[in-house]
């Protein structure tokens, strides 16, 4: 079953090629992603077990898993509005691609075996170059060059770090396999050098795919250029996917017994993409950009919270939920403003609560949520992460953290309230916000208001799982 | 037939240097071609004549030595460039910066735990060094077909250090990493001609708008 959930969007796509009537190609979306999501919930509840050398699923490819389905699906109910709007764009490409990319990421998840999890990310790489350019114009142009240049290089290199952990079980005498139970369970064996080399170039490679500062630069680019619900895939589904690549590297490295030194790294990566996000964030002129910024500095959360270890690997566990379903909302309602005010730039964009009576506020409702505020699902998981990095003791990263998250919260606070205050320019776009163009971020909003308020046992058990799968150690 | 293997990495890290002094793209083009063609017979003299190593083989010949370079030359004659004009460092100072990175390569990899059969030959600094020259023109270059070939040559260094463990690798994944390379490189040479027909040149250097 685990190999249809793979295989069935690749076919959804294939027969989306030469289907001629626009609407109905645009339905395929939502008709793909939906039995997506029903195949996903199925298998996470246990139905069809099943073991395989190539892919399977633990607690956290399930996570992810159901994560990026229910965005994809959600955003996939926002496309068959958004494209009616962009006729003369058309859908001829947006839709096959957009369900390539969906089995590349499921790929990514559910895979084993190293290489296929490699072979999968570098899919997700080019099956989403055609939707940055989505717009084709000089500056998406240059946006995916960027994006198509950085990550290519980017996922070379997880290649070769990849190679290295090979390596390591050569040198170690272990069998030479990377299939990832086996590696797992010859993980005290590995060869130390090699293996440290092997984990550092897989950070650098699928971190250049997470956005991890310094290496996310494509970033603000790419998500500011490409179409709303592009960016909310990108910044929700495909950084949550590099980060289970890089947790794998991190499970690794705890099994041989350096989980210590990878979480260094996570932490000091994590503090900087903090640093550098609420540095950019403050006097961001354009909402998508400033968007970018902040998921540099959710991605920065995510790998503090598994760097602390303990307590915060559970809020980052939740963090990785929330982020994904709070971009997802928030670049699809940015991409609401953004149509009707033909403009992303704060010199135009003004007064967006008067001008879309639902997008408007749930942008700035989307706003409140990501800084962490109660009673929104970001503010209990990043609560978590800061009361772990208390408990363990690690008082100045903890200030530090307090510290670039209120500047995050001033700087794009600033730019949320210009766009959304004051009086809109009268200026007829003749976009008007439709109920398909504003259900999915409302869906995803309430979700996370859901998530901060209750959160199931079952969840909790889930998260719990994943986040032991982190700490199992020699 | 391990004795071959050194003779075909020096010319490897000739054609780096050809590369990176050369400012004629066909000439460059066809320089990392022979690179790809030259790796694709590693295999072959590595683990000699079994299945799996003349699938990897030929599947590598086939997309580095022919396919990737064929499009990469019908890219340049569409859109009618020939020459590299000023990269952003001179010949000669990228000439010297590969000599440096080079020997480097070759110093480094003496202190690398290696294990007991690849201490001997040139792959690891060979390797280390194809690396190094194709993020140099990465680099250093401003057409978007000399990045792309930097990036080829990226890929050749890995490919390298992926053939001394190609049992670690199996045939299905070696085969899907080559085909991701093909498509991105496709899809590169796409994005190439979108470049050429909106700035009406090739450079890079113009893609500078988006910026804080």
């Amino acid at each position: 079953m685990l190999e249809l959930l793979v295989i069935f969007p690749l076919i959804v796509a294939a027969v989306s090629v030469p289907v001629s009537n626009y609407q109905v190609r645009s339905w395929l979306l939502p008709f793909g992603s939906g039995v997506h999501l029903l195949l996903s919930i199925l298998l996470c509840r246990g139905y069809f077990p099943e073991i395989n050398r190539w892919i399977g699923l633990d607690a956290l490819s399930r996570l992810v898993l159901i994560v990026t389905s229910l965005l994809f699906f959600s955003c996939a109910l926002y496309a068959v509005a958004y494209l009616n709007l962009r006729r003369d764009r058309g859908n001829r490409v947006m839709v096959p691609c957009l369900l390539v990319f969906l089995s590349a990421m499921t790929l990514a998840t559910v895979a084993r075996h190293l290489g296929l999890m490699w072979m999968a990310v570098e899919a997700t790489t080019i099956s989403s170059a055609p939707l940055i350019y989505y717009n084709r114009n000089r500056l998406s142009l240059e946006a995916t060059w960027k994006y198509l240049l950085i990550c290519s290089v980017g996922i070379a290199l997880a290649m070769l770090g990849m190679l290295f952990v090979a390596y390591a079980a050569l040198g170690g005498g272990a069998p030479v396999s990377l299939q990832f139970d086996l590696l797992l369970g010859g993980a005290t064996t590995l060869s130390k050098p090699w293996l440290h080399a092997g984990f550092v170039f897989l950070l650098i490679g699928f971190g250049t795919k997470m956005g991890l500062a310094p290496l996310h630069t494509w970033k603000p680019d790419a998500y500011g250029e490409a179409p709303g619900l592009v960016g909310a895939l990108l910044a929700g589904g495909l950084t949550s996917v590099a980060f289970l690549a890089i947790l794998r590297g991190v499970q690794l490295m705890t099994a041989a017994g350096d989980g210590d030194m990878a979480r260094q790294a996570l932490l000091g990566m994590g503090l900087l993409s903090l640093l550098l996000a609420s540095v950019f964030m403050v006097r961001q002129q354009d909402i998508k950009r400033m968007l970018a910024y902040s998921s540099v500095e959710h991605m920065g959360l995510l790998a503090i919270g598994v760097g602390i270890g303990g307590m915060a690997t559970f809020g980052a566990m939740l963090h990785l939920i929330n982020n994904a379903l709070t971009k997802g909302g928030l670049f699809l309602a940015a991409g609401n403003i953004q149509r009707a005010f033909a403009s992303k730039r704060l010199s135009e964009v003004r007064g967006a609560l008067k001008a879309l009576p639902v997008s408007g506020p749930l942008f700035l409702a989307g706003f409140l949520a990501i800084t962490g505020s109660p009673p929104f699902g970001p503010f209990l998981s990043e609560f978590t992460i800061l009361r772990g990095t208390f408990i363990s003791g690690h008082m100045l990263l903890g200030m530090l953290i307090l510290i670039f998250l209120s500047i995050v919260f001033i700087g794009m606070g600033a730019t949320v309230l210009a766009a959304t205050q004051g009086e809109p320019e009268q200026k007829d776009s003749g976009f008007k916000d439709h109920f398909l163009l504003y259900f999915s971020p409302l869906v995803l909003l309430l979700l996370i208001l859901l998530i901060g308020v209750y959160i199931p046992a079952s969840l909790q058990n889930a998260l719990q799982q994943a986040a032991d799968l982190l700490e199992v150690r020699p | 037939m391990m004795h071959l293997t050194n003779p075909l990495l020096l010319a490897v890290i000739l054609i780096n240097f050809f590369t990176l002094g050369s400012a004629r793209l066909g000439a460059c083009i066809r320089g990392v071609a022979l690179q790809g063609a030259l790796l694709a017979l590693l295999p072959l003299l590595i683990h000699g004549f079994s299945g799996h190593a003349i699938l990897l083989a030929l599947g590598a010949f086939c997309l580095k030595g022919v396919l990737i370079p064929w499009m990469l030359l019908r890219a340049i004659r569409e859109v009618r460039i020939r020459r590299e004009v000023e990269p952003l460092i001179g010949f000669v100072p990228t000439l010297i910066f590969g000599a440096l990175t080079t020997s480097g390569a070759f110093l480094f990899a003496d202190f690398l735990p290696l294990v007991h059969e690849h201490r001997e030959g040139l792959f690891v600094p060979t390797a280390l060094a194809t690396m190094f020259a194709g993020f140099l023109l990465l680099i250093t270059r401003r057409k978007a077909i000399t990045q792309v070939l930097g990036y080829l040559m990226l890929e050749n260094g890995i490919f390298i250090i992926g053939v001394l463990l190609s049992e670690a690798l199996p045939l299905m994944v070696e085969a899907g990493v080559l085909l991701d390379l093909l498509v991105g490189v496709f899809v590169m040479g796409i994005v190439m001609h979108q470049i050429n027909r909106e700035f009406t040149s090739l450079s890079t250097q113009r893609l500078s708008a988006l910026k804080e």
